[in-house]
């Protein structure tokens, strides 16, 4: 091949030697900043090994000499961002919740911060967009088991709904009527009619006259005379057209029969107070959420209702 | 294995210096003239004054980049209109093809920064070290005492150029004189400094040592011009058949009966090339068509009493037609051919279309966003429930008050995260702060067993310079009421 190198005659340069279909190529010198560029190349290129991790070795590669590395620069990131946010998290934890309406900037910072804890610790029972699903609260909603106002929602992120590890959980529990055989099937069935009719599911006829009478002897010292539930005890309403656990009738008889006892952990034990305080912020936010007041909204509950006294609660709507 | 070559190819090839000699001439003067504009423009643009009311920066031509506007004049381009900068470029690359299609490589010669920016180093270079000679000379001789001084003075002004360009380009993406304020008592972002220290080293390194190479080996460019040029490109053309065979005056007048061309060789085409090329060996990627050879030429040609234009501005056909002894085509034919037409047509076309986007664009726009999860829910009292982020977008220097308005579905109302489900209505009124976007959470309620269908937000400006904007969307509802209303839908 190199014999075939030859002086071009147009130029006067020596061609490479190579050949291609009667195409030769010149040998002519590269411009002298080519040649250095290509050295700097080089010489970047040891230094970055020397710097940054770059030998391969069993387990991990080189430490180099700045100590980088894709971990380190996410920490980093992440102190910068922490440091960001430093001023507004320190004005959440010295405002009281009650007090966030009244600083409309605050309240939206809490609300985006909220959607972001809401999206890792809730979504996986309430669903992304907190719609919930069958025995799990739609958060989006103007029903509320316990209350809808900033500082209700706080307490039962605070303590949970339940949960055993919690002194100041919100407690209650329904008396499982058919199981433990404290109706009949025939009443059990005679007051799902009964309580259907109330939010207009059922057309009133002797089967729910009798469920009248069933609901008001067994069922209306939680749920209220008109079954509208108490939020003391977490009672559900019952005249609504919301239904945790279903609304036809199978729904309601198979309520009544096996109560349900929803669990939400009690989130103070896992979370910072101001992330709970954020997260009551966007829960409040999605469009349920009520303004403060001062009296219960609903018919007050006997004084044998009181939190945590069984059997009054009622859990199964 | 070596054949004996007459070249000795080494490694690489060390750069030959170009060092031009001082030129006058009509060129020249242009070149001056088209230097002082562009300088003028690139350094006096940022302290030009706007008056956009309270609400907007006061600077003419701003690249806020922070808030995500781009002033000119007046005219406020909104990222989602980048379009309008987008289109030019487009212009600005067609412009080129046209520019190159009727005068050749104008740009590379006269307005191109690579030009203007190495020219005005050359100034420097024949300032400080005197012309071509003194240059060659002090170039090739030791590093005596003067010369350190001389290189360390030169350079010292080239850094002062480079650093005043790097500067002056900051000045283009905030307040101008709020920026030089911060600049020189360090209080200026770090992105401002890197940008200075980058753009000083670039302008030193590339005006001041790579010059032409920047144009023969880097610029993609020259390459596409050459493809781009025609027999009815304008190039600097030697005419050989008028110059050749050379001879100096005196060999002229010492063979009286041998036939000579009008060059005599007198090099002084090549001392002023600021590229370094011999104009004589006939078009070639390394002339930028500055026409300072054509200059040089014409001073000779005039103290030796003979016509001027042996190197001229001339297309390919042309000096075919002039060698056969006819006359050269007019300029305006020259300029105004098939190609030139087709391109000014396409660069016309695009300018006017941007002339009547902008003269037709809505100064506000309302965006519509639907919650996809849920689609919709039910509230307690059976009523269904659809939820939209709007956002209310007011383009204009001043506060305004913007109504929404549902249209669609009679049956439905609507209210916002700041009022409650009592406050309900087909409408309601947002003022929203100038330049800037309002978002507004919407709710919108129908009774139950209310079907899905189309509806629409229409806002309207609530002053007298009004303007609307409509947008249709959807409310879901559940398909099938009945099935709803028993139970199916909890699973939602």
């Amino acid at each position: 091949m190199a014999d075939n190198k030859r002086v071009d005659e147009a130029t006067g340069v020596e061609t490479v030697g190579h050949e291609w279909d009667g195409i030769e190529e010149l040998n002519n010198p590269l411009p002298r900043w080519w040649v250095l560029t290509f050295y700097a190349t080089i010489l970047f290129a040891i230094g970055y090994v020397v710097v940054y991790p770059a030998i391969p070795g069993l387990h991990k590669a080189s430490d180099g000499m700045w100590k980088w590395s894709s971990r380190g620069a996410l920490a980093a990131d992440m102190a910068v961002a922490e440091k960001s946010r430093a001023p507004i998290i320190a004005a959440l934890a010295k405002t009281p919740i009650e007090e966030l309406p009244n600083n409309p900037d605050l309240m939206e910072k809490a609300v985006a911060g909220g959607k972001a804890a809401f999206r890792v610790n809730c979504v996986q029972c309430h669903g992304a967009g907190a719609a919930g699903s069958k025995g799990y609260p739609n958060l989006n909603d103007d029903d509320w088991l316990w209350g809808g106002d900033l500082k209700t929602i706080e307490t039962t992120i605070q303590h949970g709904i339940r949960f055993a590890g919690d002194d100041q959980t919100r407690q209650s529990l329904m008396p499982s009527f058919g199981r433990d055989a404290i109706l009949p099937p025939e009443q059990v069935s005679d007051v799902a009619m009964y309580v259907r009719s109330l939010s207009g599911d059922e057309k009133p006829g002797a089967a729910t006259q009798r469920g009248a009478a069933i609901f008001a002897a067994n069922c209306a010292v939680c749920h209220g005379p008109e079954g509208k539930g108490g939020r003391q005890v977490g009672a559900p309403n019952l005249a609504d057209r919301i239904w945790l656990y279903g609304g036809k009738q199978a729904d309601v008889v198979a309520s009544v029969t096996n109560a349900h006892a929803g669990v939400m952990p009690a989130w103070a034990h896992r979370l910072d107070p101001v992330t709970i305080k954020m997260l009551a912020a966007y829960v409040h936010s999605l469009g349920g959420g009520e303004k403060f007041a001062p009296a219960p909204a609903v018919a007050e509950a006997p004084a044998a209702a009181a939190p945590g006294a069984a059997p009054a609660g009622a859990a199964a709507k | 294995m070596r054949n004996p070559a007459p070249v000795a190819t080494g490694l690489y090839e060390k750069r030959k210096a170009v060092c031009p000699s001082k030129i006058d001439g009509k060129f020249r003067r242009l070149k001056w003239a088209i230097m002082a504009l562009t300088l003028t423009v690139y350094y006096v643009t940022p302290w030009l004054r706007w008056n956009r009311g309270p609400y907007a920066p006061d600077q003419a031509v701003l690249i806020d980049l922070a808030h995500r506007r781009f002033y000119m004049f007046s005219i406020e381009i909104w990222p989602q209109e980048f379009y309008f900068v987008a289109g030019l470029l487009i212009m600005a690359g067609i412009g080129l093809f046209l520019v190159t299609s009727a005068v050749g490589r104008a740009w590379c010669g006269y307005a191109c920064p690579q030009t203007v920016w190495t020219d005005l180093f050359q100034h420097v270079d024949r300032l400080i070290d005197g012309d071509r000679n003194a240059q060659l000379r002090l170039a090739s001789g030791p590093w005596t005492a003067e010369k350190i001084a001389k290189r360390g003075l030169k350079w010292s002004i080239y850094l002062t150029i480079s650093f005043w360009t790097g500067g002056a380009w900051i000045m283009y993406f905030a307040d101008a004189p709020t920026l030089v304020r911060e600049f020189w008592s360090g209080q200026a972002a770090p992105v401002a400094y890197a940008t200075v220290a980058v753009l000083t080293g670039v302008t030193f390194w590339f005006g001041g040592f790579m010059r032409e190479q920047v144009c023969i080996y880097m610029c993609p460019w020259p390459r596409i011009q050459t493809a781009m040029l025609d027999e009815k490109s304008l190039l600097v053309t030697y005419k050989d058949w008028r110059g050749e065979p050379r001879a100096s005056v005196k060999a002229a007048k010492a063979n009286p009966g041998a036939k000579f061309g009008d060059c005599i060789d007198c090099n002084q085409c090549v001392a002023v090339c600021p590229t370094g090329i011999d104009i004589r060996h006939g078009p070639q990627i390394g002339c930028i068509t500055c026409a300072l050879c054509i200059d040089a030429c014409d001073r000779v040609m005039k103290q030796i009493g003979r016509p001027r234009g042996l190197i001229d501005y001339a297309t390919l056909e042309d000096a075919a037609r002039e060698q056969a002894g006819n006359p050269p085509t007019p300029h305006r034919k020259l300029i105004w051919h098939a190609r030139t037409l087709v391109y000014f047509g396409i660069w016309a076309t695009i300018g006017a279309a941007l002339l009547f986007a902008l003269g037709t664009r809505r100064h506000l726009d309302l965006a519509v966003q639907k919650d996809r999860n849920p689609p919709y829910m039910l509230l307690s009292d059976g009523a269904i429930r659809n939820a939209w982020t709007l956002k209310l977008k007011n383009m204009e220097g001043r506060p305004r008050q913007m109504h929404v308005a549902l249209d669609g579905l009679p049956v439905a109302q609507m209210w916002t995260d700041t009022m409650s489900r009592g406050q309900f209505g087909r409408g309601f009124t947002v003022k929203v702060a100038a330049d800037a976007i309002a978002p507004v959470r919407v709710y919108v309620a129908a009774p139950p067993g209310t079907k899905e269908g189309d509806i629409a937000f229409v806002m309207t400006a609530m002053d007298k310079e009004g303007g609307h904007d409509r947008v249709e969307t959807r409310f879901d509802a559940p398909e099938d009421e009945h099935a709803d209303e028993h139970g199916e839908g909890d699973e939602r």
